[in-house]
């Protein structure tokens, strides 16, 4: 029935979070939290504010040490140091969008591709032509996200000067440029209007396919519509603790959830 | 041209020799003691471009830059020292002391660094600030081999041969220094302009989506600090070849905000920006001088305004540059030219310039472009040379 979580033996997960424990002084953030995320699909992570979301996803990316839990990524340990995630295969947005405002949006999105830049940093300060090569190849890459984002008429603009909507299409797409295999997005639709969300729900939808890399995506988002149309799974999360997982369809009629964090938006069929 | 667009190397090559060229006649034409001012600010300009790459590109203020001079001073002098008592000369005996002021200044600059990545904004500045003040303590607590409050006496010697017995000795000099702040800001035009420059902007911006896009911030800083000090101890080694003697006097607490405002006002994190700061740097003590005699104050007074007017002078264009244009000299430069640009829309190319228009204002922004600043030496005229849109930091918005 819930073939999506489960862990089937022999090919590993994209990411598999086994145990995970964190706390911040006396409070516990995470409670032995543990889930799958299949490769190739949209795991949604949802759960009341402080649920413990963004812990979760600052673990995963580093930023926080778990005091127990492991995790796994494609069936080898991953022991998360935040600068090397995208050479990894992981990449992140941010909730803050995180767009450097120095830059302009191209400039940006090819910051994403840090991790494939070949050129080391003596020929760029000789300004070798493997260099400039290295350089105008990323810059082609980027100006084709441009495109499917439809940013190239901002393209050396700054971020600062743009609509919230546009940067968050911008931060997108540099998230995209390091062709991540696990994509991780907090609140990807916050602030954003129905087509744009539109937009959002085609993105994520092609993610699998897009690289050729079978990407997974992990989400943290409120919007209920959005995560039951573009997830294949849910975990729930409530004080630290998953409290469910399954896809939409069972989440949707599980009673707990519902009463944790759904509430009253969700008809529950009891 | 769209060659020299998408093409760092033989770009930056071409201005680094057209200002090469210019200094070189500005150094026929000028008298000597113009062309030992010249040579002042060359020796400057190394310092300043690497403040602003570090101050205005990683974000990390330093107002330690002096001391960083100071031991690079301080190795050329001791260096050399010992290389003429083995009986080097000329040349070799200049590039072989130049090169170990850099290294030495390198090594300090990697333990400030190291300090740095782990402090941010003033607490990074407090330590910096500590390197200024312990230099004369070092000095004095090692007299025997620095020489004290006296400091030591560098040997430089005069122009090869070859230049002929007439060639003036200042004229030298600015070879010297100008030949470095060519080199200098060469290599930092590549950092700037090239992936160095982008992750050290990236930084600057926000720390956690840096790491996150794979930039190991720590090292980033680090490595910023280095090239900043190894520019800096190139500076200072040139000011002991230009006044033939290194003393803590020199490098003061005083100086080190000379530098930082320099930069400010040149405008942060341009290189264009560094030169100008480093001609204001020799040119505004001199006008505040005159200034002062001008004045009509007693001299008991101006005795006490003596070489203090031109910190306050400094000081106060300080605050009216960052009121008025944040991008400091060179912002204003790139705006004029936008400007002037914009008036005749059909003379440039429109194709470019379109999307350009509203990344426009935003204080700071045009600054920190690296298409602000190039190789140009101190004289301007380089720059106008290369006819681009001020704002589009891709050379590949040309179709090819």
């Amino acid at each position: 029935m819930n073939a999506v979580m489960q862990r089937t033996d022999g090919v590993p997960p994209r990411l598999r979070v086994e145990g995970v424990t964190v706390r911040f002084g006396g409070l516990m953030a995470l409670e032995d939290v543990s889930f799958d995320v299949p490769a190739g699909q949209v795991v949604g992570v949802i759960g009341p504010n402080g649920a413990g979301k963004t812990t979760l996803f600052n673990v995963v990316c580093g930023f926080v040490r778990p005091a127990t839990g492991t995790l796994e990524l494609d069936g080898e340990r991953l022991r998360p140091v935040p600068h090397r995630l995208a050479a990894q295969g992981v990449a992140r947005t941010l909730q803050g969008l995180g767009l450097f405002d120095g830059q302009t949006v191209l400039e940006n999105v090819v910051t994403g591709a840090t991790n494939r830049a070949r050129a080391g940093y003596g020929s760029a300060l000789l300004a070798l032509p493997r260099a400039d090569r290295d350089e105008r190849e990323l810059r082609d890459r980027a100006r084709e996200l441009l495109t499917e984002f439809r940013l190239n008429d901002v393209a050396d603009a700054s971020p600062a000067t743009l609509p919230y909507a546009v940067r968050k299409r911008a931060a997108l797409a540099r998230a995209l440029m390091a062709e991540p295999r696990l994509l991780l997005l907090d609140e990807p639709a916050g602030g954003l209007g129905q087509d744009d969300i539109d937009d959002l729900v085609r993105v994520i939808g092609s993610m699998p396919t897009r690289t050729g890399a079978d990407c997974s995506v992990m989400l943290v988002e409120h919007h209920v519509d959005l995560v039951m149309q573009v997830c294949d799974a849910l975990v729930v999360l409530d004080f630290g603790r998953v409290i469910a997982r399954g896809t939409p369809d069972e989440i949707r009629k599980d009673e707990r959830v519902a009463e944790a964090y759904l509430g009253a938006d969700v008809e529950v069929e009891s | 041209m769209a060659y020299l667009r998408t093409h760092t190397l033989p770009r930056h090559l071409l201005l680094a020799v057209l200002a090469a060229l210019l200094l070189l006649l500005l150094t026929y034409l000028l008298p000597p003691y113009r062309n030992y001012q010249l040579a002042t600010a060359g020796a400057y300009v190394c310092a300043t471009a690497g403040l602003t790459v570090l101050v205005g590109l990683t974000g990390q203020l330093s107002l330690g830059h002096g001391a960083l001079m100071a031991t690079g001073a301080y190795a050329y002098a001791l260096v050399s020292d010992k290389l003429v008592d083995g009986g080097t000369t000329g040349i070799p005996l200049l590039v072989v002391s130049l090169v170990a002021a850099i290294l030495a200044t390198m090594v300090v600059g990697f333990v400030l660094g190291l300090a740095g990545a782990r402090l941010h904004g003033p607490y990074l500045a407090g330590l910096t600030l500590t390197l200024v003040i312990v230099v004369p303590a070092i000095t004095t607590t090692f007299a025997g081999t620095l020489g004290g409050d006296q400091g030591l006496s560098v040997t430089v010697d005069p122009p090869p041969v070859g230049l002929g017995a007439a060639f003036p000795f200042e004229r030298w000099q600015a070879w010297i220094t100008l030949t470095a702040a060519i080199l200098t800001v060469f290599v930092l035009a590549n950092v700037v302009h090239g992936r160095p420059g982008r992750q050290m902007r990236a930084i600057r911006d926000d720390e956690v989506a840096a790491r996150l896009s794979g930039i190991d911030v720590a090292r980033t800083k680090v490595g910023a600090f280095v090239l900043s000090a190894a520019t800096a101890g190139l500076g200072g080694g040139l000011l002991a070849v230009l006044t033939q003697s290194v003393a803590p006097g020199a490098f003061s607490l005083t100086f080190s905000l000379f530098l930082l405002m320099a930069v400010v006002i040149g405008g942060l994190g341009s290189l264009a920006g560094a030169v100008w700061g480093a001609i204001l740097i020799v040119v505004l003590p001199d006008l505040a001088d005159s200034l002062a005699e001008a004045m009509p104050v007693s001299s008991n007074l101006a005795e006490r305004l003596d070489g203090n007017l031109a910190i306050g002078v400094f000081g106060l264009i300080v605050i009216g540059v960052m009121l008025a244009v944040p991008g400091g000299i060179q912002g204003l430069l790139v705006a004029l030219v936008r400007r002037l640009r914009g008036r005749r829309p059909a003379a440039s190319g429109p194709a470019d310039v379109g999307p350009a228009g509203p990344a426009a204002p935003g204080p700071g922004v045009d600054a920190d472009r690296p298409d602000a600043s190039g190789p140009s030496g101190p004289e301007p005229a380089a720059d106008p040379a290369r006819p681009r849109t001020p704002s589009s930091g891709s050379p590949s918005t040309t179709t090819e």
